[in-house]
């Protein structure tokens, strides 16, 4: 299977998996800035379904993303069982509301292979890689998708 | 600190030193200018040379010393520029600026009116025009390009071979004086090879003559090794015209007699002489012939130090010190501000720290109030203090980031000159209340809205010197800029003594482009207002300056964003006047927390007229849907925060709502319904920019005290999104003039 | 270690001075004005001076002859830095009693050469 091009074989990476909408996805360990327990956000007019809102992060104003909602895997209902996974994207910081965070991945580059593309629906264009696991395989996230609409960031 | 640091605080020393410049320049047109003033606008021209050369932009370096030539003749007194000069100076600073902020954007582009000015510059100092003026060309190389370090005479082609120098060193008593130590001449020489050396101390005085701070030694030195010429004029560097350096390789290194004698110290002369002639200009240094010219200073001679200092400042060479009156020793008038530079992130980060001490301390306050303890226990009034005491911080560290409007202030004299000379106008700009300060980042954001409304008072306001002259005015026009504290805010004012606003004019071009219906009976401020409208632009024929596309609805926007307010005023023939308010800092505002939709927001206590929990009676249904408040005779719609917003859809405003009456800058007045009002406080305005985006209604968020998030209602913002409201107030008096029709 | 004072009204070519020497090992302490650095030169033992010819309160040769007219360490190296060359400005700076000279814009080498010679530093 190829490759996907951001890592080489020899990289040695480390990822963190957590669970959105029933699947399991993982985000490089570096853009991972902190994990918390969900808490009510304040809403923001005129955003996108995915956008829960914003909460306070020591003072920083951070807008939260439903990751499920994000991927098209459906609405996440939030309580405080849920967790909210703090990532920087960029210059931009922004909280991932997902069901669970599971564990840290060690792997070689040469372990990712390239998604496959599907040819429609999101999920394939904001999976980077995928990585092989005990039960199963975790999804690489790509970066971009986890800002909110509209925003751009040149990573 | 890197290279890239470096060029940094460069480029913010020049910012500065330029601003020195242009105030000084100013004061030299005004006429106030004292003598300090000329040292001080040299000094800075000087330095952004000095500086400049330091980091290879040689076309800042070029234009700069031609400009500090001119400057150093006026300092000197050999120059006394006339009203010509004076505005070739000015212009020079301008264009100083412009090189300035060329290199900042790496290019090496020369301005167009470089040339030109260079002419003037070299003309003023009595230089034939592009002779010197070619930018970074041969001559400036002479001037600029000149190393010390490097002492090239020599073509040093090959390995070097075998080599027998003869240095003598000739005695100068200054020589311990001036910090020289021959020890470490002679160790240093030792390096390069073998060193002999003959110490002569016939000069050497006996008894009370001799004076053991100074030097009366002859040396002669030999060295052998594989040293260059180059090399072994290096370690003399310093002494050149104290020493002769010989090569005697080819004499393959025989006797070599003492200098000591008569004959033998004229040969050395002669000697020196030659070295001179066979290096021309030695790389810029004519060095000097003879020992002899190396005077001993007198004590009995010698000024005071003080005495010194003053005469080099007013270029006078000490000789000529006597010739001068001796007055008493004047103190520098002119003490430099000193400032502390701190990178802007720094302080950022402390005011942010600080908002969250305050926040915290809301937080704390409120758990106690919920603890139901006596408001005047113990805790309560340490409560207090705490607060008292982080406000003080708070406004402590707010003054950090305040910055006299000066600067700002002073970049507008340029735009004005520049606009006038232009337009063929002949305009002043005077200001007042330079020193008032204002947060940098409001200094920063209001320097374009600022320039765009000084063209348009030079362009649209002032008049031609002919037109003002045949209604009786001087022909010069004056612009005044002020700026002032006013409770809480800041007022910055732009006044122009022109012809006024043609509102008639104003009116047609409304109508014409659609903006008004032509049948539109508008009061005078509305006319005045239509400015304001997008899309609105009153000059005739698409000038450079103004008729840039951008209208005086940006600047609007512009000022909006900033939290301030600009309103405009004028009288026909007397001139215009812009009044712009704006906050004192972006950091705080002052809030009322509201309640809407279940959601907590905070609107803007400067655009809250009043609150109002209206009677059945005062609530007028109004088209379909629409609702009116009736308030002291005249009616304001009532808009349902929540409905506008998006977080309720169509939800009814029922008596329970609570009105808040708001003012915007385009259209009067709106309600506001919202669920309810729980407090009136400082908030911390924290941008949502940063991490998410903009968002239409909403103008920032704050951190309340239970930790949460409330947005930050945009109340212009607000009201656009509300509609077209100035349409709907034009019904709105269409209205009113029926039911006083009705009434009557 | 090796002490050098500064002295220039520029920011930038303090800071340069500054860098320049530092990264060569020597301890650099700088001054923006004239009266400020012989205030600075009197409170600490400098094995060298550089300082700048035109600043406010207190010029390049004020300073050369406020060292040089006595008090402590009156004979410390000198060196004056300047954007001219002539000889005109070197026989005053000399006879103010500068030990030597360095032309802005200098080359680090340069200046670190120098300072090396007149400290005797190796």
């Amino acid at each position: 299977m190829p490759k996907p091009q951001q890592w080489a074989e020899d990289d040695v990476l480390e990822f963190v998996t957590l669970k959105a909408g029933g699947q399991s996805f993982c985000i490089e360990i570096t853009q991972i800035r902190e994990i918390r327990r969900w808490s009510p956000v304040t809403a923001l007019p005129q955003a996108e379904q995915a956008v829960l809102g914003v909460m306070n992060l020591r003072g920083a104003v951070i807008p939260i993303v439903d990751l499920a909602a994000r991927l098209g895997l459906g609405e996440c209902d939030a309580s405080p069982r849920h967790v909210i996974m703090v990532v920087a994207v960029g210059t931009k910081t922004v909280g991932l509301l997902v069901d669970s965070v599971s564990e840290i991945l060690t792997v070689n580059g040469e372990q990712i292979c390239e998604a496959p593309t599907m040819g429609r629906g999101d999920v394939p264009s904001s999976i980077l890689g995928l990585i092989s696991v005990e039960e199963g395989m975790s999804r690489i996230l790509s970066p971009g998708v986890l800002l909110p609409r509209g925003i751009m960031e040149a990573a | 600190m890197s290279r890239d640091d470096l060029k940094a605080t460069f480029f913010a020393e020049c910012e500065d030193l330029l601003e020195q410049l242009s105030e000084g320049s100013q004061a030299m047109i005004a006429g106030t200018a004292s003598e300090d003033t000329v040292h001080a606008i040299f000094r800075a021209v000087h330095s952004i040379k000095g500086a400049a050369g330091a980091f290879g932009l040689e076309n800042l370096v070029t234009f700069a010393h031609c400009f500090e030539t001119v400057l150093d003749l006026v300092r000197s007194g050999d120059l006394v520029p006339d009203t010509d000069a004076l505005h070739t100076i000015l212009r020079s600073g301008d264009m100083l600026a412009d090189l300035v902020e060329l290199a900042q954007s790496d290019s090496d582009e020369i301005p167009e009116a470089m040339p030109a000015i260079l002419d003037k510059l070299n003309e003023l100092a009595g230089i034939e025009p592009g002779l010197e003026a070619g930018a970074g060309g041969e001559e400036t190389e002479e001037f600029f390009g000149f190393q010390p370090v490097v002492f090239d005479l020599m073509d040093e082609a090959g390995d070097p071979d075998e080599s027998c120098f003869r240095i003598r060193l000739s005695a100068s008593s200054d020589l311990f004086r001036n910090g020289h130590d021959p020890v470490l001449l002679f160790s240093e020489l030792a390096t390069l090879g073998r060193v002999e050396t003959r110490c002569d101390l016939s000069a050497l005085p006996v008894g009370a003559a001799f004076d053991p701070e100074r030097c009366y030694l002859n040396w002669e030195i030999t060295l052998h090794g594989q040293a260059t010429e180059t090399a072994v004029r290096d370690v003399f560097m310093f002494l050149e015209d104290l020493c002769e350096i010989e090569d005697i390789t080819a004499q393959a290194a025989g006797d070599i007699a003492v200098a000591g004698t008569e004959e033998e110290a004229d040969h050395a002369v002669q000697d020196d002489v030659s070295i001179a002639e066979a290096a021309p200009a030695a790389a810029g240094i004519a060095p000097m012939r003879t020992p002899s010219r190396f005077t001993p200073m007198v004590a009995d001679e010698t000024p005071a130090p003080i005495e010194l200092a003053l005469a080099a400042e007013a270029g006078l060479a000490p000789a000529e010190l006597a010739d001068r009156p001796k007055g008493p020793a004047k103190a520098a008038a002119q003490v430099p501000q000193t400032t502390l530079r701190v990178d802007p992130e720094r302080v950022d980060r402390l005011i942010n720290t600080v908002g969250e001490l305050i926040i915290n301390q809301a937080v704390i306050a409120q758990k106690l109030l919920e603890t139901g303890l006596a408001t005047n226990s113990d805790i309560m009034s340490d409560l207090d203090d705490y607060q008292y005491l982080a406000r003080e911080l708070q406004e402590g560290v707010m003054a950090i980031r305040a910055q006299p409007v000066k600067p700002l202030f002073q970049r507008m004299q340029r735009i004005v000159r520049e606009a006038a000379d232009s337009l063929g106008k002949e305009v002043a700009l005077v200001t007042e209340g330079e020193g008032t300060e204002i947060d940098k980042t409001l200094v920063e954001r209001l320097a374009e809205p600022l320039t765009h409304m000084i063209r348009n008072a030079v362009d649209h306001g002032i008049e031609s010197p002919e037109k003002r002259m045949a209604v009786g005015k001087p022909a010069l026009g004056t612009i005044r800029l002020s700026a002032a504290h006013r409770s809480g805010d800041v007022l910055i004012e732009i006044a122009d003594d022109g012809a006024g606003l043609n509102r008639k004019r104003i009116l047609e071009i409304a109508v014409s482009k659609g903006l008004v219906p032509s049948d539109a009976k508008l009061s005078e401020p509305e006319i005045d207002n239509l400015l304001f409208m997008a899309g609105f632009s009153t000059a005739e024929k698409v000038t450079n300056l103004s008729g840039r596309g951008v209208g005086m609805d940006v600047v609007k926007t512009a000022i909006t964003s900033l939290g301030g307010k600009v309103t405009i005023s004028s009288r026909p023939g007397e001139g215009t006047q812009f009044a712009i308010s704006l906050p004192l800092t972006l950091a705080v505002m002052d809030g009322m927390v509201i309640h809407a939709a279940g959601q907590t927001l905070v609107a803007p206590l400067s655009s809250v007229l009043e609150t109002i929990r209206p009677r059945a009676q005062d609530v007028v249904p109004y088209g379909r849907e629409g609702q009116l408040l009736s308030i002291r005779g005249t009616y304001v719609p009532i808009v349902h925060l929540g409905n506008l917003l998006g977080f309720t859809s169509g939800a009814p405003i029922t008596s329970d709502n609570i009105l808040i009456l708001i003012r915007s800058e385009h259209s009067g007045q709106v309600a506001l319904a919202v669920d309810e009002i729980s407090d009136q406080r400082q908030v911390v305005v924290k941008s949502l920019e940063g991490n998410y985006g903009a968002i239409a209604g909403i103008s920032a968020a704050t951190i309340l005290g239970d930790g949460r998030i409330a947005l930050i209602i945009d109340t212009d913002a607000t009201l656009n999104l509300a509609g077209d409201l100035g349409r709907d107030l034009t019904l709105i008096e269409e209205t009113q003039h029926a039911q006083t029709a009705a009434m009557g | 270690m090796i002490n050098i004072l500064a002295i220039d009204d520029s920011l930038t070519i303090r800071e340069m001075v500054r860098e320049v020497l530092s990264s060569a090992g020597f301890t650099v302490t700088t001054a923006n004005d004239g009266v400020h650095g012989v205030d600075v030169f009197q409170q600490d033992q400098y094995d060298a001076v550089i300082t700048d010819i035109n600043m406010p309160k207190m010029d390049g040769f004020g300073v050369i002859e406020s060292i040089r007219g006595g008090g402590v360490n009156a004979r410390v190296p000198i060196l004056v830095l300047t954007t001219e060359s002539g000889p005109a400005l070197k026989d005053r700076a000399r006879k103010a009693g500068a030990t030597g000279w360095i032309v802005k814009p200098f080359e680090d080498e340069g200046l670190v050469n120098v300072i090396r010679r007149v400290t005797g530093a190796r």
